[in-house]
């Protein structure tokens, strides 16, 4: 039944770009299309497969029961559809490319660790119509066979090139996953390898003492059948503790083996930490040669032989605060392999590495959505506005900070502490269980060249204080280990914070980072370590951005942009809402080449409305202005969409390949359903999508905004006027009696404000009260409500006061009052004639006529000659025609046109000299303007 | 129609319709293309005072006293003490030989008087618990010391110690002081100049003596000012223009300036209503030395001093009061008014140079303008031939409350302030975009690069 999967070869383009041809294939016009219905559509690819998109799978082959599915990212059964996880996993899980070897090497006596590299194999299942990029790992587990637990992490995929292709960035970001995974794995392993040495040790002492008790009984029964069994049991106990000791030196040395994989890069603070505790706690559990070290009290110790009483007092003080950890009794025979329960995944790793591993899986699958074609325009635009830093701010999104390492550094991921500059400050959690987390003392092992603590031990031991210690310090022990057990797994309640340790503990779970280690007590002062609270907390609060992450991602259907830009037209109330991730899957347009039947991701209203939910959580303010879609209108788009998009299985959605003919019907269809809806939309009282204030203007947002823009462009044949104002910076103001109108001509008109700002700080959406000269100042962009009370009047007077610095888009009217444009750079994106019809593409289109102009803006801003003179004989005027010349005849420009660069330019050279000059408080931005006379557009 | 004649670009029934002067949109002669909008004060803003070339200090009714950098826009000093609002303010040079430091003496309401290092912001000196509240200031650099009046006037040396003081019989108190040569000083008090001598005696202790009394004014002095060494004009309430001599304290020329012909138009009068005093109030003078521009009511009046005769006039310039003007030069000129704007004016010949004025073509305005005057040396306007008119240039928008005051810094650009609480700054758009280039090379080379 397991049949051999059919591995694909990782074939890489060589360096020099020419691979060789394979000399029996056909010539390319010869060549027939296989599948020439499904060929013709690259996006309809997906319909092969039984999922819908692609997704994250982890398994494992449990010793138990074989390979079986732990995990899909995004967690959601739906996401895989009607594909069959556990013959997948069956799949992937019998290829183990991982050399490893678990036993008894030949020389040594003591099991070994197997050290294994994770292997990373491209599989395919070509029934099933699935490609895996599958990545093995072992994790270690005391009580597994050999030590180990194979598990195996794939991303699945229905794109085979997609995976070939990006190969190299799947194996970069898995094994980041990988080594947090196993990173956590070590401390999971070592906390347990010590749990279980000191059930040894204790079983030992145990053991001793009833042999000892039987020695004393009589030598006549020395060599009972009884006392033989205990003595094997003894043995077979130091036997253990030998070995489970060997473990514990085999996984702390784990940091010095060297790594063949490339890949494998792991925080280097992290490791030395770690590496550090395990040989701490290797010191510490040397010394098998006394039995009761477990029993020592270290530091405690030597407080004890200054002042017995108060140590003594200390140790109830100690009794009664904290509950801790007991050593239980081993029994000498293990339990069946089929009795007991395996440990879970998130067991055998520490939860917080655990949960950063699922954050950073989530990105991956986030990362690497839609499809190749899509990924390698996204990854070009980044890195061309990587390269653009200085215009990115004038039409650009804001570009992530987490972009740096997509570009393929080998970053360390560390779960811990992992791009939180505050390195020092935050420690991993401590893997020790040693008796007093809270003392330093008591973490150190007994030093043997201490004589004093050695002597007291030996003292202690020798004299036999005998059956009153043996009896009370286990239950010291106890108590004090229960309490430290307790803490190493995460939740500190530190008495400070008011917290209680399980809110403390999802908070934990929560943030990618942990808060400091408690063990920091010792050495700072109750002050410091409030401080260190705070930081955890402040932690808490960034890293609250990323909620979005944490939720589960719903998912996200494959819907037609017919659909999309039905959505459009009805202006979805769930356009709102506030998106916490930009790049949400609105792939790259192809309407301009293609036919119209790409099948294209929108996130799914379920999703955007749980974004609703949380971002009018965080931002209260903004529910005011987020209107739902009434229901009513859902089914008139059942009707044009293939997928309901509100009914909540993307399956419905994923049946799309419908007929290239009838998807081109049903498409014309709803364009001139948009075109009916347009008037009709416009009376509506609903709003568009709540610009500025508050949340991050996204893409999705300013893609929906692109529509806006196309309808505005189409319908106002002065668009071009009003576009030109936004552009040359001549304030826009937008007057209109009803709101939704308003806000939705403000929301299509922000993709034209150079400078928006990070929230559209210069857009204001919606004004009802006089503005000022400072508003002026402030906002390119105004959306104002026509009052017919003495605040109208007063809002009138203040516009005509102001008019010449302002232009007035009546919404009412539909006039324009603002000064006469006759240019040409601006008659291709405001062609009410274009034949563009989509609002995506309209977007990327205006995307790239401001690209464009940015890029002439940045050219004029940075050349020299044309602001300054070259040599001292020459005087402004010469500068002056040169820059006259420059922009005339260089790039063709004329007066009007060059407004606009002139204005663009003179944002790059203030965004430029920012720093500098926005050192001090009160120095308000200059606003320019000129003096024009304004004409009256009518439509 | 006016307009038109004097060359507005406004259409004939709008000026009908209203009598705001409007010059449009189109302002090819105004080059102040950039504004920064100055936040900082809690009330009217009622003073500027220039305190070197790039720093202006604002005061007003909130007793706060503002320094401003008007290159960078920037709030450098913030000078509290005053409790009530600022009466007075004036810049105060000590010249100890090599360095020269410029200190700010402010007065206010609260009956203080107290002396500003506007470089540190420091509070230098205080003297509180005057008698009255002090209402003009001067300082006599010559003689290191300075002048307050109000009920009464004080003299005080540089380390703010009382050299002498002698009340006033006027109830109003003196409203404004000018210095005049030999020592002497010029106080307004109501409806009379006040000359008193101010002599230094061997141990430099200061006195005062009262000289003269100049009492031809018929209504309240608003406007005294200085016109060279030996001239000084005052102007009254009821637009009384009077040009003296400084020696002598002799009138030279008497100029009443009157909107409104009574004679002529007393049937306009009564549609009007009689003009309101404040009408024809001489609220400001400025001069160049060879030209006085008086702020009359809400026009402007340019009065040659070479000639001792009107050389242009615009009997509405703004909507309201006219409240500060400047003169820019020999044909430019500025004023600010209540209603908001601040104008820009310039002096130019007749569009007709050609053909004399007659009295017929006056004739059809004479509703709108008169200039008839009542006093014995006046003449008529319209008979002389060299009469030239204002043009507007420009005008700035941007207050939404009376311009109060504003101080020109050159090419660097024009502070106003006004009731809206508000400074602004106007620039040369073309002139700052070219010291951004320069910024921003000398930055990128600093950076070595991008």
């Amino acid at each position: 039944m397991i049949g051999s999967p059919d591995v694909v070869a990782f074939t890489k383009e060589d360096e020099y770009g020419q691979t060789s041809p394979d000399p029996w294939a056909l010539p390319e016009e010869f060549s027939i299309p296989l599948h020439p219905l499904a060929d013709s559509n690259p996006w309809a690819k997906t319909s092969y497969a039984k999922f819908t998109k692609d997704f994250i799978l982890i398994s494992e082959f449990s010793e138990q029961v074989g390979p079986q599915p732990l995990l899909t990212i995004p967690d959601d059964p739906k996401v895989c559809g009607t594909f069959d996880l556990n013959y997948f996993s069956l799949r992937i899980m019998s290829v183990d490319y991982q050399a490893s070897f678990v036993g008894h090497p030949p020389g040594s006596g003591y099991p070994r660790l197997s050290f294994v590299e994770d292997s990373r194999v491209v599989l395919g299942d070509s029934k099933e119509g699935a490609f895996a990029y599958v990545h093995h790992l072992t994790l270690y587990d005391l009580e597994a066979r050999g030590f180990v637990r194979p598990f195996c992490m794939a991303y699945v995929s229905a794109d085979e090139r997609k995976i070939m292709l990006q190969f190299q960035e799947l194996s970069l970001r898995f094994s980041q996953a990988s080594e947090c995974l196993k990173a956590g794995n070590r401390r999971a392993f070592a906390k347990e390898l010590q749990r279980k040495l000191r059930d040894l040790e204790y079983t030992h002492s145990v053991l001793q003492r009833e042999e000892g008790l039987q020695r004393e009984a009589g030598p006549q029964c020395m060599y009972s059948a009884h006392a033989v069994e205990k003595a094997n049991e003894l043995a077979n106990v130091e036997k253990s503790i030998y070995e489970h000791r060997d473990l514990l030196r085999q996984i702390s040395s784990y940091h010095c083996r060297p790594r063949r994989d490339p890949h494998a890069v792991t925080c280097q603070k992290c490791m030395t930490e770690c590496l550090s505790e395990c040989e701490a706690l290797l010191d510490k559990y040397a010394k098998l040669a006394n039995p009761f070290s477990y029993t020592d009290k270290g530091g405690k110790g030597e407080e004890g032989q200054v002042n017995v009483e108060g140590g003594e007092e200390e140790v109830e003080e100690d009794v009664k605060r904290r509950p801790s950890y007991t050593p239980q009794l081993i029994k000498a025979k293990s339990a069946k392999c089929f009795d007991k329960r395996l440990k879970t995944l998130q067991e055998l790793c520490d939860q917080t590495f655990y949960g950063a591993t699922v954050e950073l899986l989530k990105e991956t699958e986030r990362s690497f959505r839609g499809d190749l074609c899509y990924l390698h325009t996204r990854r070009l635009d980044k890195t061309l506005r990587r390269r653009q830093r200085v215009t990115n701010f004038l039409f650009e999104e804001d570009l992530g900070d987490d972009d740096e390492d997509e570009g393929g550094t080998l970053r360390p991921f560390c779960a811990v502490n992992h791009a939180v500059d505050n390195y020092t400050l935050l420690n991993p959690p401590p893997i020790v269980l040693g008796p007093e987390p809270l003392e330093l003392d008591s973490l150190e092992p007994p030093d043997p060249l201490d004589p004093a603590s050695e002597t007291s031990h030996t003292q202690e031991s020798e004299l036999g204080l005998g059956e009153s210690h043996l009896e009370s310090s286990p239950s010291d022990q106890t108590l004090e280990t229960q309490e430290s057990s307790e803490e190493t797994k995460g939740s500190f309640s530190s008495d400070k914070s008011g917290m209680g340790p399980a809110q403390k503990h999802e908070s934990l779970a929560s943030v990618r980072s942990e808060p400091p280690d408690p063990d920091s007590d010792l050495t700072l002062d109750p002050d410091h370590n409030a401080d260190l609270e705070r930081e955890s907390s402040s932690e808490e609060t960034t890293a609250g951005e990323d909620e979005g992450d944490q939720t589960p991602v719903s998912l996200l259907e494959v819907v037609s942009e017919l659909e999309a830009s039905r959505e459009d037209d009805c202006e979805r109330g769930s356009d709102g809402a506030c998106e916490m991730e930009s790049d949400l899957l609105v792939p790259i347009d192809t309407a301009c080449c293609m036919a119209q039947e790409g099948f294209l991701y929108e996130a799914s209203a379920p999703e955007a409305d749980l974004h609703l939910g949380q971002s009018s959580h965080h931002q209260p303010s903004h529910t005011l202005v987020v209107n739902q879609e009434p229901q009513a209108l859902l089914p008139l788009q059942d009707d044009y969409t293939v997928g309901s998009p509100c009914s909540e299985s993307p399956a419905a959605g994923l049946e799309l390949p419908v007929g290239l003919l009838g998807d081109a019907v049903s498409h014309t269809s709803v364009e001139d359903g948009s075109d009916c809806t347009m008037s009709a939309s416009t009376g509506s009282d609903r709003a568009a999508s709540p610009l500025g204030y508050g949340g991050v203007v996204t893409l999705r947002q300013r893609k929906k905004a692109g529509q806006g823009a196309l309808r505005f462009v189409r319908q106002y044949p002065f668009a071009i006027q009003a576009l030109w104002c936004l552009l040359s910076g001549r304030t826009l103001v937008v007057l209109g009696a009803d709101e939704g109108r308003v806000r939705r001509l403000v929301a299509a008109l922000a993709l034209f404000v150079p400078g928006p700002g990070k929230c559209g700080e210069r857009v204001q959406a919606w004004l009802s009260c006089p503005f000022t000269l400072t508003d002026l100042q402030r906002w390119k962009l105004v959306g104002l409500q026509r009052v017919a009370s003495p605040v109208g009047s007063s809002m009138l007077y203040s516009l005509s006061r102001y008019s010449r610095y302002i232009s007035i888009l009546d919404a009412d009217q539909k006039t324009l009052r603002c000064p006469p444009y006759r240019g040409q750079l601006l008659a291709n994106v405001a062609d009410h004639r274009t034949y563009i019809r989509r609002g995506s593409t309209y977007f990327l289109h205006v995307q790239s006529t401001l690209c464009r102009m940015a890029a002439k803006a940045f050219l004029f801003t940075f050349t020299h000659h044309l602001h300054l003179p070259v040599s001292s004989a020459e005087g402004p005027e010469v500068v002056e025609g040169r820059r006259r010349c420059f922009l005339q005849e260089q790039l063709g420009l004329g007066e009007e046109d060059s407004q606009i660069l002139l204005y663009l330019s003179q944002l790059v050279t203030q965004q430029y000299l920012q720093p500098a000059t926005g050192g001090s408080a009160a120095a308000a931005p200059c606003f320019s303007f000129n003096y024009t006379t304004s004409v009256l557009y009518k439509i | 129609m006016l307009r038109w004649i004097l060359g507005g670009r406004e259409a004939q029934s709008s000026v009908e319709k209203s009598p705001v002067l409007c010059i449009g949109e189109e302002q090819p002669k105004n080059w102040f293309t950039e504004l920064q909008v100055l936040k900082g004060h809690f009330d009217i803003v009622r003073f500027l005072v220039q305190i070197d070339d790039f720093r202006c200090a604002s005061a007003g009714d909130d007793g706060l006293v503002l320094v401003w950098n008007i290159e960078t826009g920037e709030r450098l000093q913030e000078l509290r003490g005053h409790s009530q609002q600022i009466t007075a303010i004036t810049t105060f040079t000590c010249n100890d030989g090599l360095t020269s430091h410029t200190s700010l003496i402010t007065a206010s309401s609260d009956r203080s008087l107290s002396l500003w290092d506007p470089d540190t912001g420091n509070r230098v000196q205080t003297i509180s618990d005057l008698q009255s509240s002090v209402k003009c200031l001067l300082v006599l650099e010559r003689l290191c010391v300075w002048v307050s009046g109000g009920e009464e006037l004080c003299v005080w040396n540089k380390d703010f110690q009382l050299q002498c003081h002698r009340q006033n019989h006027s109830d109003t108190g003196i409203t404004a002081l000018i210095e005049l040569p030999k020592n002497c000083v010029a106080a307004a008090m109501d409806k009379e100049i006040m000359i008193y001598r101010l002599t230094v005696s061997h141990d430099s202790s200061v006195s005062v003596a009262e000289l003269r009394c100049l009492s031809d004014h018929q209504d309240q002095i608003r406007a005294l000012i200085n016109i060279n060494d030996g001239l000084f004009a005052s102007g009254s309430h009821a637009g009384e223009l009077i040009l003296w001599d400084a020696i002598d304290w002799n009138i030279l020329a008497y100029e009443h300036i009157l909107w409104e012909e009574s004679q002529t138009s007393a049937q306009a009068e009564i549609r009007l209503g009689a003009p309101k005093p404040s009408e024809m109030s001489i609220q400001h003078l400025t001069t160049n030395g060879k030209l006085i521009l008086a702020a009359v009511g809400s026009g402007l009046y340019v009065y040659s001093i070479l000639t001792k005769s009107v050389l242009a006039y615009r009997k509405v310039a703004h909507d309201s009061n006219v409240l500060h003007t400047m003169l820019l030069s020999d044909s430019e000129l500025m004023s600010c008014s209540e209603d908001g704007s601040v104008r820009m004016w310039e002096i130019q010949d007749l569009p007709l140079p050609a053909e004399p004025a007659s009295p017929g073509f006056f004739g059809m305005w004479t509703f709108g303008r008169s200039n008839k005057q009542a006093g014995p040396p006046s003449k008529k306007i319209m008979e002389v031939p060299n009469i030239r008119m204002l043009e507007l240039t420009g005008d700035l928008i941007g207050h939404s409350g009376a311009v109060q005051m504003f101080v020109s810094f050159q090419e660097n650009g024009l502070v106003t302030c006004s009731t809206d609480q508000l400074l602004i700054l106007w620039k040369n758009g073309e002139r700052q975009s070219h010291l951004r280039s320069l910024a921003l090379f000398k930055k990128l080379e600093e950076n070595g690069g991008l």
